[in-house]
C-alpha cells in the first residue's frame, strides 16, 4: 500500500518535471530578453531586444564569433570584449560614451567612430541595430 | 534521460522534427539514398511486425485452457520456416541496396577527388580526364540529376564521407582511393560530416553539399578558371599584402596570389556558407573571428590563432578574405 502510494507520489512529480522542462523549453529562449533595460536612460525606444536577440543569436553577423554573450549558445568568443552587463559599461570600446545614439552607430560601422577598432564593419543596417541595442542593454554582467 | 521512460515522447518529437532536412537520411534527394531509405522503411514496418507478433504470441498461452495441446506445428511455422523465408528474401534485396554507388565510370563524367584530412575538405574537379585545376575545401558542388565520381583519399587518420541525403557513408582510407559515384537529382543545400572519429575535432568536420542546375554549375566553374583580379580598394589591398607577408601561404592556397595545399583553399572563401568546415557561419565578422582565435573556436585544428594583429589590420585581412568569391 504505502510503496503504491510512494511511487504514485514519484510519478506525478515527474510529469510535473517533464510538464516543467518541456514549458521551459518553450519559454527560456525568450524570457533573457523579454523586457527592456532595467536602467532609465539606456533604453532604445524603436528597439526591441526580442529581434535583437534572434539577429545576435542567429549568427549572421557573427557576434558571437569574437564575443562571449550571456544567454547564447555556443563558444564565448574571446577576440572581443564579453557584451554581459553592457548596460552598466562606461565606455563602449573603451573610448566612446555609452549612450544608446553611439551604441547604435558604432554597431553599423564601428571603424568609422574607432579607427583602431579590430571590429569589422558586419553590415548591421540602423533598424537592426536598435534592435541589437536593445537587446545588449538587457545583458547582466555574469556574476 | 534516456533512460527515464517518460521522456520518449519528448525525445519522439524532437527526432520526428528533424527528419526533414539538409543532414537526414530521411530525406533523400538522390538515387542511392532513396533506395536506402526504402530498405528503412521496410525494415521499421517489418521489425515492427516482427515485435507485435511475438507480443501476441507470449500473450497466447496465458488466454488459453492450460490442458489443450500445443500445436508443434506452430513453431515450426512461425519458428523456423517464417524467419528463414523472411531471410532469404531480405538478403539478396539488402546486398543490392546502395549499389547506385558503384556504377562503373562512364566518359564525360564529372570526377572529383574528395580529400579529408584532421578536420577539413579538400575537393578537386576534374574534367572528364584532365584535371581542370580547380580546387574548392569544405564545400562540393554538384550538378543536378548526374552521376558524379568521387574519389575519396585521407591525409592522416580514417575519415568517413556521409551526405545522408544522398548516399551512404565511404570510409576515406589513407594510402588508398575508394571510389562512389552520387547523383543528386533535387537542387539544394544538403550538409555532409566526416563519419567516422577522426580526432579531437570530428564534430566540427563538415562541408556543404550545394546541388546546382547544370547551367548554373558550368557557369560556376567557369568562373574559377578565370583569373583573380586585382583588390579594387586600398584596405583590401592591404588585406592582400597582409595575407601574404604574415605566410598564411604556407597552407593556404589563394589562386594567382599565393599556392599551399597544406590547409584549405581559400580562392573562393568568401562565398562559403561557413567557416572552419561548419564551425561558424560565413561574413567577414566570423572570417576575423577565425583568424584572431582559430585555436579557441576549433581546439586542436591545424591553423594557429593570430592574436598578434592590430585592429585594422585584422580588419583588412578579414575584408579581402570576404571579397574571394
Amino acid at each position: 500500500m504505502i510503496r503504491g502510494v510512494v511511487l504514485g507520489r514519484n510519478v506525478v512529480m515527474s510529469y510535473a518535471t517533464l510538464a516543467l522542462i518541456v514549458f521551459g523549453c518553450f519559454t527560456f529562449a525568450g524570457c533573457r530578453a523579454s523586457r527592456t533595460s532595467s536602467i532609465p536612460d539606456k533604453q532604445v525606444p524603436e528597439g526591441d531586444p526580442i529581434l535583437g536577440r534572434a539577429i545576435v543569436a542567429s549568427g549572421a553577423h557573427g557576434c558571437t564569433g569574437c564575443h562571449a554573450i550571456p544567454g547564447i549558445r555556443g563558444r564565448r568568443g574571446v577576440v572581443g570584449p564579453p557584451l554581459g552587463g553592457m548596460a552598466q559599461r562606461s565606455f563602449i570600446a573603451g573610448q566612446l560614451p555609452n549612450t544608446p545614439n553611439v551604441l547604435i552607430e558604432f554597431l553599423q560601422d564601428p571603424p568609422a567612430l574607432v579607427p583602431q577598432t579590430g571590429m569589422p564593419d558586419v553590415r548591421v543596417s540602423l533598424e537592426e541595430a536598435r534592435h541589437i541595442a536593445a537587446y545588449l542593454y538587457t545583458l547582466e554582467a555574469p556574476d | 534521460m534516456i533512460r527515464d521512460s517518460r521522456s520518449v515522447p519528448l525525445l519522439a518529437c524532437v527526432m520526428l522534427a528533424s527528419c526533414a532536412g539538409r543532414q537526414s537520411a530521411l530525406d533523400p534527394a538522390g538515387s542511392s539514398a532513396a533506395s536506402i531509405h526504402q530498405l528503412g522503411i521496410i525494415m521499421y514496418i517489418g521489425a515492427s511486425a516482427v515485435t507485435l507478433l511475438v507480443g501476441v504470441l507470449m500473450l497466447v498461452p496465458f488466454m488459453r485452457n492450460n490442458d489443450r495441446r500445443v500445436n508443434r506445428k506452430l513453431f515450426l511455422w512461425t519458428g523456423v520456416l517464417l524467419p528463414a523465408v523472411t531471410l532469404m528474401a531480405l538478403v539478396p534485396y539488402v546486398l543490392a541496396v546502395g549499389h547506385e554507388t558503384r556504377v562503373p565510370r562512364s566518359p564525360n563524367q564529372l570526377s572529383i577527388d574528395v580529400t579529408g584530412s584532421q578536420y577539413w575538405w579538400s575537393m578537386s574537379y576534374w574534367h572528364t580526364s584532365e584535371l581542370t585545376g580547380i580546387t574548392t575545401a569544405n564545400e562540393l558542388r554538384l550538378p543536378a540529376g548526374e552521376p558524379v565520381e568521387l574519389s575519396l583519399r585521407s591525409n592522416d587518420v580514417i575519415h568517413s564521407f556521409w551526405a545522408p541525403n544522398l548516399a551512404g557513408k565511404t570510409d576515406m582510407i589513407p594510402g588508398r582511393v575508394t571510389r562512389m559515384v552520387i547523383q543528386a537529382d533535387r537542387p539544394g543545400i544538403y550538409r555532409g560530416q566526416c563519419a567516422e572519429y577522426c580526432g579531437l575535432q570530428h564534430s566540427l568536420m563538415a562541408f556543404d553539399v550545394m546541388v546546382l542546375p547544370r547551367r548554373e554549375f558550368d557557369d560556376w566553374l567557369a568562373r574559377l578558371t578565370q583569373p583573380v583580379r586585382e583588390p579594387p580598394t586600398p584596405e583590401l589591398q592591404q588585406g592582400r599584402d597582409l595575407f601574404v607577408s604574415i605566410g598564411c601561404g604556407e597552407c593556404h592556397t589563394v589562386r594567382d596570389v599565393v599556392e599551399s595545399r597544406r590547409g584549405p583553399d581559400l580562392t573562393q572563401v568568401g562565398a562559403r556558407r561557413t567557416i572552419g568546415a561548419g564551425t561558424l557561419p560565413g561574413g567577414v565578422g566570423n572570417i576575423a573571428a577565425w583568424i584572431a582565435s582559430a585555436q579557441h573556436l576549433k581546439p586542436g585544428n591545424a591553423m594557429r590563432s593570430y592574436d598578434q594583429l592590430e585592429g585594422p589590420q585584422l580588419r583588412a585581412l578579414a575584408a579581402y578574405l570576404e571579397s574571394l568569391k
